[in-house]
């Protein structure tokens, strides 16, 4: 029997897989295709302190083997996500985790206090890390100041575990994930997309109406991959790992690599059962390669340096 | 619950310039689908489905035809898929058509290039519930006329190319004028179409049916939304639509 089960601060899921922020709604569109329940975790929307619009379409763009999004953090504001999207979602035997984005520190303080008041949210996303509106959290996500004082305050305004979402478009991530430990997070979790934009040759000009968009999918894996391998060797709290995760074998990579758990994005756009499916073969993946469990595989992949100074 | 509709590929026609005709084979889908709603299709090797949008439907036969425009690599590798083939399917989705709602006698159907095929079916859905139908039909050139005679079938059809290489020149608002009495208009086709058709006839009762680059098309993603014109903010193209009530939405 393999152990899926995995404790995080917060957390304790029955297994490591969870549907990633922004690609799947407040889950009410997936709960048509399987029982929710059946998810270690969901990782909600962005919520920010009042209603959003977000941008002009086009707001997503194929690349190849993955894609480009500009949503802009559309959301109906962080009260109406407590009252009509966390009921629906505390219906199911599966751990909600709130994403709370803002554009000053007081907007996060506020999201992060309203959730706070609500039992069914077991954990926070602290997303500093949207590249697609202009005052999106980005700013606090690529200094490591801001990122320390908005998690402080997000710490301070909430009794739920904080999990820090990392932007990859920084020139070192472990500074950041450092910067955030030390503030106080109580996790990581990385990656959230990379800035790109793709020219449309019909009208000769950026294809997203936002110009730049998040790239996501499988395309980013190896750039996550290293990320967390790097991070995993300079913060002691978990990481909830993320960034072209389709199949039960990249859930293993990224848990040699130093994650502890996972979220699935873009994956859930092509196949809206991938969670699912890889419940189902994370067992047998993780016994073919000689792991009883999920724990046992974690960090796994991490080359001593020191022992192995020979260089070919 | 519901579940990835593996879809048999049948026929695979190329009906026009750059435009193929498919015929599918599904029994649920074809027994269940109304007009305007779509299929997300998935092709082999792109990380997005393709949606596209319902043509026809066979019931007796579970056949699902299927008309798209190969614009990029996924419409392409789609078209070139052979018969036999199997095609993982999400749909239909979308809303579709309100047939259900009383709208006079006699309705206008609009289409422009690729906008056209959903209006076939919900032509011959609309004759069978005892509806006068009369179609105007816009393509670029004569090279991307498709559909004449079957919408010739099911009423008056007046063909209208940009270039005037076949039927009337011009846009397809040019000949609203020449069109008697009708109740209620449906149209699907580019924006700039739409926004005109819908300034032309904003005396009468419309339907229009929206695209979008999409993500999920199941709703999840909000990537494909449209402005509401009572400014409370989007509606999702692929589960609130496609098909929006002309006034509802901004284009």
């Amino acid at each position: 029997m393999i152990d899926l089960s995995v404790e995080l601060p917060g957390l304790s899921l029955k297994n490591p897989i969870m549907p990633a922020s922004g690609c799947f709604g407040f889950g009410r569109e997936y709960s048509e295709y399987y029982d929710l329940s059946r998810l270690g975790a969901i990782m909600m929307k962005a919520a920010t302190g009042s209603k959003r619009l977000g941008n002009p379409t086009p707001r997503v763009a194929e690349t190849a083997s993955g894609m480009l999004n500009a949503i802009g953090l559309q959301n109906p504001g962080v009260n109406e996500v407590i009252k009509n999207e966390v009921p629906f979602l505390a219906q199911y035997d599966t751990k909600i985790i709130a994403n709370i984005a803002g554009s000053t520190i007081e907007e996060y303080e506020k999201v992060a206090k309203a959730f706070n008041q609500t039992k069914d949210v077991h954990a926070l996303e602290l997303n500093i890390s949207c590249p697609n509106v202009k005052e999106g959290g980005i700013q606090f996500g690529t200094d490591t100041e801001m990122a320390a004082r908005v998690t402080e305050i997000v710490k301070n305004a909430s009794d739920k575990p904080v999990y820090v979402k990392l932007s990859p478009n920084v020139s070192d991530i472990t500074a950041m994930a450092r910067s955030v430990e030390k503030a106080g997070a109580d996790g990581l979790s990385m990656i959230n997309t990379l800035t790109g934009m793709q020219i449309h040759l019909p009208s000769k000009q950026p294809l997203l109406a936002n110009k730049t968009g998040g790239l996501s999918g499988p395309a980013i894996k190896p750039i996550a991959i290293r990320m967390i391998y790097e991070v995993r060797q300079h913060v002691s709290i978990p990481i909830i790992g993320m960034g072209g995760i389709s199949t039960a074998e990249d859930v293993l990579e990224f848990l040699l690599a130093g994650a502890n758990a996972v979220a699935i994005g873009t994956a859930n756009f092509q196949n809206p059962f991938t969670c699912i499916d890889i419940i189902e073969k994370l067992p047998e993946v993780l016994k073919q390669n000689g792991f009883h469990s999920v724990k046992d595989a974690v960090g796994k992949g991490i080359v001593d340096d020191s022992s192995n100074i020979s260089c070919p | 619950m519901k579940t990835i509709q593996k879809m048999i590929i049948k026929k695979v026609n190329t009906i026009a310039l750059d435009t193929t005709e498919m015929v599918l084979v599904h029994e649920e889908v074809a027994r269940t689908a109304i007009p305007g709603q779509f299929l997300h299709i998935s092709v082999p090797g792109h990380t997005l489905r393709r949606p596209v949008s319902i043509a026809d439907v066979d019931k007796k036969e579970h056949a699902i035809t299927i008309l798209f425009k190969q614009i990029g690599s996924g419409t392409k590798a789609l078209a070139s898929l052979p018969v036999g083939a199997t095609l993982d399917v999400l749909g239909p989705n979308g809303n579709g058509f309100n047939l259900q709602e009383k709208n006079g006698d006699t309705i206008l159907l609009i289409g422009g290039g690729i906008g056209v095929p959903p209006l076939y079916y919900l032509g011959k859905s609309l004759v069978e519930k005892g509806y006068k139908i009369i179609s105007v039909l816009g393509f670029q050139t004569k090279d991307y006329v498709f559909y004449e005679q079957k919408f010739s079938k099911i009423g008056k059809t007046i063909i209208v190319t940009d270039d005037g290489s076949y039927g009337e020149k011009g846009l397809v608002t040019d000949v609203l004028n020449e069109i008697e009495q009708i109740d209620c208009y449906y149209s699907c086709g580019p924006l700039p179409m739409l926004k005109a058709v819908r300034s032309h006839l904003s005396h009468k009762k419309g339907y229009l049916s929206l695209e979008e680059r999409m993500g999920c098309g199941v709703g999840a993603c909000f990537a494909c939304v449209v402005p509401t014109n009572d400014d409370s903010g989007y509606k999702k193209i692929c589960q609130d639509g496609p098909v929006f009530q002309a006034e509802e939405v901004q284009i």
